[in-house]
């Protein structure tokens, strides 16, 4: 059940690939301006790479969430999902799985040709991508109950970044930290292992809670 | 059956019958006059002690008496978005509509409070640190929280159903509840320039007793201000909703 959720999320994506594509391309060119508005300089750029790469991957993250339940609400395919005998829960992660597969994977593999480009190269670099890497998923995860929370509302995509943005906090001190630490020759396990403490949180209770979300939602 | 139920569950818990709109509209209305006169008469000694018995700070002068707003508003912040949550929760496990109401009178006061308290702080920021703003781990949590209370309160605004309007606040309240201590700690592993907190449950406080007091009584006049304001949106909020019930519209045409 799980592998054919989980299939026909990555079918239907790929099927329309416009849609990965221009979160990815957000991210690139959000990335890209700062350079323009900050400072061309490199030790400039080196102090707020790990900051606004972080950032860009937040609002990209955000950008696409908007889409994860409204195709099927708007196609009735989520009513027959709501009224099936597996676990809504479990259908909701595999969602969020495919999700953070399409628009969380892909930053993650763009994001060492953005810092190299703002000035970030070896360790540092690495742990970039590593955070990212444990921290994207979390987006997405949290992200699922604010997409449930705002279907079908008006105005969802402004209210769904009020909602899930401050939620995001925690996740952006602790990977923009990591990444610092490791630029100043320091150790970084502290932030790298609550992330991973909030990744394991966020598994647990986030597909629960976007559940109840959309059964609020579809009542 | 919910007759019965409502019945038998009144007899045993007499004051459950307040959860019922129509049985909680009247004595809201009653209390609504006791607690405005307490805030009032609160506020009243608690400005009185923070401006007139109160000694002057050796360190920061005169300017540190802005402590007896921003203290207790800045309690209040937390402490409502706390009770605000738990009203959502039981609004959601129990279906109860009144604390589903509650839940979001408390929101508006709760926004307003957390925004004294960064307002007062900025005021306290600049004589003290020298800036209106720096990014403390305590402001930056009281900002995000915030931020939460907007998204709860927008959230609310944005879905016409009333009831599930409430329902999905509430779910909202209940994520954020579990995060916000998760935002306290990460700022303030992040940044802290902010003093240590002057009075805490576990030591014994670091300033004069008078100035405790007069904090308290202002918490206390702050306390009182809510409930009195709550209880007000709430009846709205109660005539609102059940304008179709009899007794609504009779209430209505008789006070009009």
């Amino acid at each position: 059940m799980w592998r054919g959720m989980l299939q026909r999320e990555l079918t239907l994506a790929l099927r329309r690939p416009q849609d990965v594509l221009t979160s990815l391309i957000f991210f690139v060119i959000v990335v890209s301006l700062f350079p323009l508005g900050v400072s061309p300089q490199l030790s400039v750029l080196q102090g707020i790479a790990p900051g606004v790469i972080w950032v860009a991957a937040l609002l990209a993250n955000m950008l696409s969430l908007s889409r994860l339940f409204s195709d099927d609400f708007r196609d009735g395919t989520l009513e027959q999902m709501l009224i099936a005998p597996q676990p809504l829960s479990l259908v909701v992660f595999s969602k969020i799985f495919a999700h953070w597969l399409l628009s969380g994977v892909p930053l993650v593999l763009i994001s060492p040709l953005l810092g190299m480009q703002l000035g970030l190269a070896g360790d540092p670099l690495k742990m970039l991508m590593l955070t990212l890497l444990l921290g994207t998923p979390v987006l997405s995860l949290i992200g699922a109950i604010g997409a449930a929370l705002t279907l079908g509302v008006r105005g969802g995509g402004v209210l769904l970044s009020l909602l899930i943005l401050p939620l995001y906090v925690p996740v952006l001190i602790f990977a923009t930290g990591a990444v610092d630490a490791v630029g100043s020759g320091f150790d970084a396990d502290a932030q790298v292992s609550l992330l991973a403490a909030f990744l394991v949180l966020a598994l647990c209770f986030a597909p629960w809670a976007a559940a109840a979300a959309l059964r609020i939602m579809m009542e | 059956m919910s007759a019965e139920y409502a019945t038998s569950a009144e007899k045993s818990l007499p004051w459950l019958k307040f959860a019922n709109p129509r049985n909680f509209y009247p004595l809201a209305g009653k209390m609504i006059p006791w607690f405005t006169a307490l805030a009032i008469i609160f506020t009243l000694i608690g400005l009185y002690i923070s401006f007139f018995v109160a000694p002057t700070d050796y360190k920061q002068g005169e300017s540190y008496r802005i402590m007896f707003i921003h203290v207790p508003a800045a309690w209040m912040s937390m402490f409502i978005y706390i009770v605000m949550a738990c009203y959502a929760a039981i609004g959601l496990i129990w279906n109860i509509k009144l604390s589903d109401m509650m839940a979001g009178a408390l929101a508006p006061t709760g926004a307003i409070f957390t925004f004294l308290a960064l307002w007062t702080g900025a005021f306290w920021g600049r004589p003290t640190w020298g800036a209106y703003w720096v990014w403390d781990a305590r402001l930056t949590s009281e900002l995000i929280l915030l931020f939460l209370y907007l998204g709860f309160i927008s959230l609310r605004a944005a879905i016409d159903d009333p009831r599930r309007a409430a329902r999905a606040s509430g779910l909202l309240a209940l994520v954020g509840v579990i995060n916000v201590p998760i935002i306290y700690y990460s700022v303030k592993w992040w940044n802290t320039l902010h003093q240590g907190a002057s009075v805490s449950v576990t030591e014994s406080p670091k300033m004069a007793s008078i100035m405790l007091t007069a904090m308290a009584v202002m918490a206390f006049a702050f306390w009182m201000y809510t409930i009195a304001v709550v209880l007000a949106r709430v009846r709205t909020d109660i005539l609102e909703r059940e304008r179709e019930a009899v007794w609504v519209v009779e209430e209505v045409s008789r006070t009009a």
